[in-house]
């Protein structure tokens, strides 16, 4: 046997196992698109609260009135809904381009692995809003999105556990600080996605 | 040169068969049609080289239904895993031998 071919042996198997536990195909540009949408949503959310004509004026609106509870949800659905679809979609292609598929028995486990946090997230945030505990939910959101991210990093690459702590970090002090909610929640998951995002793009030259 | 072969596993001389062990070897468990597509393989070829394996008691096979489609799983037995780390250590000793 010639020494290249151990080396290509031992480089094959190391590999296999490598795509064999790890999904790879995570598309850096997802995370930028999630991050435009949560700011484009942050904006609106900030918008639909304070006015915003006036900048001198008191807040013209309080976050308990219902229809501006409707208006926020409506916004946050469809931040959700858009980074969702977004993902999926440069996901799907990403991995056509890698020759990998998309539905395979890891990213199967990566999103079983991050559904349990993130169900168990949206619920209590949903209580929370039901009961009308407004002051955590952002830190809530933060935390929970966090810990899923942690979750699922065993299944891909490791960089997204490092997001998931910067996520759980800012939901703390965002816990600490109520009222500044949108601040946090607007720097975890808009400026923060656009930075991981850039940073995987460049990183793995997609 | 003169190289010590006996440490070498035999069930592992097939390429295919020491892809299959690093994907069981890293894995809890792996179906049939999921380690078909990663490793690129025919039904056939795949089904053959897992007999082997299983021959040589390295792997461990789970058939099961999901709804009416058979659904058949694989492991790693212990033996196996053990088998595949001397392997890979045979491989190692190879390189360092040929270094010097």
């Amino acid at each position: 046997m010639q020494e290249k071919d151990i080396y290509s042996e031992l480089s094959s198997i190391r590999n296999l196992m490598e795509r064999s536990t790890k999904f790879i195909s995570l598309s850096g540009l997802s995370g930028i698109m999630a991050g435009v949408y949560a700011l484009a949503g942050a904006f609106l959310g900030y918008k639909t609260v304070y006015g915003g004509y006036n900048t001198l004026s008191y807040r013209s609106n309080y976050i308990n009135e219902p229809q501006i509870l409707w208006q926020l949800s409506l916004i946050a659905a469809l931040v959700l809904v858009l980074s969702l679809v977004t993902g999926i979609w440069l996901t799907i292609r990403q991995a056509r381009k890698k020759g990998e598929k998309f539905w395979n028995p890891v990213s199967k486990r990566l999103l079983v692995n991050m559904a349990v946090p993130l169900f168990t997230g949206g619920f209590f945030i949903l209580i929370l809003i039901l009961r009308g505990d407004y002051a955590i939910v952002a830190s809530a959101s933060l935390i929970f999105y966090g810990l899923a991210l942690i979750a699922g990093s065993h299944y891909t690459l490791s960089d997204v556990k490092w997001l998931g702590f910067c996520e759980i970090i800012l939901g703390l002090v965002a816990a600490l600080l109520p009222g500044y909610g949108i601040v946090f929640w607007t720097i975890g998951f808009g400026i923060l996605h656009i930075l991981y995002g850039s940073i995987m793009h460049f990183k793995y030259k997609q | 040169m003169k190289i010590s072969l006996e440490s070498f596993d035999k069930a592992f001389e097939n390429r295919l068969r020491l892809q299959i062990m690093s994907v069981l070897v890293a894995n809890d468990y792996y179906d049939f049609n999921a380690l078909k597509e990663l490793l690129n393989a025919t039904d056939g070829n795949l089904a053959s080289h897992l007999k082997a394996l299983e021959k040589e008691e390295y792997i461990t096979v789970n058939k099961s239904f999901i709804g009416r489609k058979p659904n058949t799983q694989y492991a790693a037995s212990a033996k196996g895993i053990h088998a595949f780390k001397k392997h890979l250590e045979a491989l190692e000793n190879l390189i360092k031998q040929q270094k010097r």
